[in-house]
């Protein structure tokens, strides 16, 4: 089986370690040939960095996939921005020569140099394809009788060029992969609708981001759902974050949030607690009493 | 050296002027929906003069790629909306709150670095209170800051190397 290095990223181990903690179980419940990629930095963030700068970007985003080179594995992301900047920043580097050469001349400054030898994975394309709905079902032992409300989020499907992942407008691997661990994924309205924070948006235009994501919660509370899964920290922050400033404007949803590797762990007979569902910003405690309710079952 | 296309670089390598002003794109918005994000015009603007520049709507883009994915005409919106940007960002055309992300990476290696409050957390899971990135690898992150300075970042965003 194909081995990973576990790139973390910023939003997961400093802002939702939560994760962190619950993609290593996920990872070793499985019986993935796993490490966390060391001495990685931020991916870095396409909204900003990408933005101002392409030869920034792509340097930063090499210096992370030839760590990863080294080891010999793929490097596994766990965030659609992540995913976004390093498959988009490898495959550039893959097609065009010109823009190789000039990020290796960077690289040489710190002894590096991009190969093009690996690729870059998303967890929920990884599991999908490589581990596959089976062996998930093989492995859990608990069902979640859930209703959830997936947020796919845009860079895990798009740009469509540079994914493998096949409809962007009616995937269901996702889906696929909630099911079987017993939730319903219910549908809505704008389901495949943007969270809000992208594109730099959150980080300096924070009330645009955030009307975005009203409209979006909006549509989630009408499908009358347990709680939100995404496979992203930056939506998860959204969301999460996002109802806290929206209660204080008065306007309150109260709908949970959680990451597919925390669904997954849960399924994989782990507490909320035990993956942080408690450390969100917005307070979780009816739903981890709820799952701790369904865990006793 | 750090680089920016120039304007008519813009409109040759994604295709601008093909653009008919059907309106598919500015019908798919998200932020067009909330904010004053037109994108049909922007791509007109963009296509007409180098004052796109300095459109403010030029951030309210999520880069959530509907656009991009419907427009009959195959024109690449949001690469071309990244690159305009980039032009603004050399030209100092950087939002205050963008800087200060910049100024993050460039000091710590992440736009969002670690705090106290979220080392608590951390140790609350039983995970090391600094995760495995660069917050545990000076060596690491010394080579992010060379690779920074390499590419003239500072120079961009007015921040230290
Ligand atoms: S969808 Fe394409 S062709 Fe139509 S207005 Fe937008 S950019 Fe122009
Ligand atoms: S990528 Fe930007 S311009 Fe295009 S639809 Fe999304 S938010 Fe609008």
């Amino acid at each position: 089986m194909m081995k990973i290095s576990l790139f973390l990223g910023c939003l997961v181990p400093n802002r939702y370690p939560g994760i962190e903690k619950a993609t290593g179980i996920c990872l070793e419940s499985l019986g993935i040939d796993w490490k966390e990629l060391e001495g990685a930095s931020c991916c870095p963030a396409p909204g900003v960095f990408r933005s101002f700068d392409e030869p920034t970007w792509l340097a930063l985003a090499s210096r992370n996939i030839t760590l990863s080179e080294t080891d010999e594995r793929d490097v596994l992301t766990i965030c659609n921005g992540c995913y976004g900047s390093l498959a988009d920043a490898n495959l550039k580097l893959k097609n065009n020569p010109v823009l190789k050469e000039q990020t290796n001349s960077h690289l040489s400054q710190i002894g590096r140099h991009f190969d093009g030898t690996i690729d870059v994975r998303h967890i929920i394309e990884f599991l999908y394809s490589e581990i596959g709905v089976q062996k998930i079902k093989e492995t859990i032992v608990r069902q979640l009788d859930l209703k959830v409300a997936l947020h796919y989020g845009c860079h895990m499907l798009k740009p469509s060029s540079n994914r493998a992942t096949a409809s962007v407008e009616h995937p269901s691997v996702f889906d696929e992969l909630v099911e079987v661990l017993g939730c319903t994924s219910v549908d809505y309205p704008d389901k495949m609708e943007c969270c809000g924070a992208g594109g730099g948006v959150r980080s300096a235009l924070g009330e645009t981001a955030l009307a975005i994501t009203e409209h979006k919660l909006g549509k989630i509370e009408g499908a009358d759902v347990d709680c939100i899964v995404e496979a992203c920290p930056f939506c998860h922050m959204q969301f999460d974050a996002g109802q806290v400033s929206l209660a204080e404007k008065g306007r309150e949803f109260g709908i949970p949030v959680i990451h597919y590797s925390q669904l997954l762990a849960l399924s994989l007979g782990y507490s909320p607690e035990d993956v942080g569902i408690n450390l969100n910003e917005m307070d979780c405690s009816d739903f981890c009493n709820l799952l701790n309710e369904l865990k006793k079952d | 050296m750090a680089g920016a296309p120039s304007i008519e670089e813009v409109i040759e390598d994604f295709n601008v002027l093909k653009c008919m002003q059907c309106g598919v794109c500015s019908g798919s918005c998200p932020s067009g929906r909330q904010a004053s994000l037109n994108v049909r015009r922007l791509v007109r603007k963009i296509g007409r003069d180098h004052a796109a520049i300095s459109d403010e709507s030029l951030w309210m883009c999520t880069t959530c790629y509907n656009c991009q994915e419907r427009c009959p005409r195959g024109i690449a919106i949001v690469d071309a909306i990244l690159a305009v940007r980039s032009i603004a960002a050399h030209e100092g055309l950087i939002l205050e709150r963008h800087r200060q992300v910049a100024n993050l990476l460039q000091e710590h290696g992440h736009a969002v670095p670690i705090d106290d409050a979220h080392k608590e957390k951390r140790m609350q899971l039983g995970l090391n209170s600094l995760p495995s990135t660069v917050h545990s690898h000076p060596d690491d992150l010394k080579d992010v800051k060379l690779l920074l300075a390499s590419c003239g970042f500072g120079d961009i965003t007015g921040g230290k190397e």
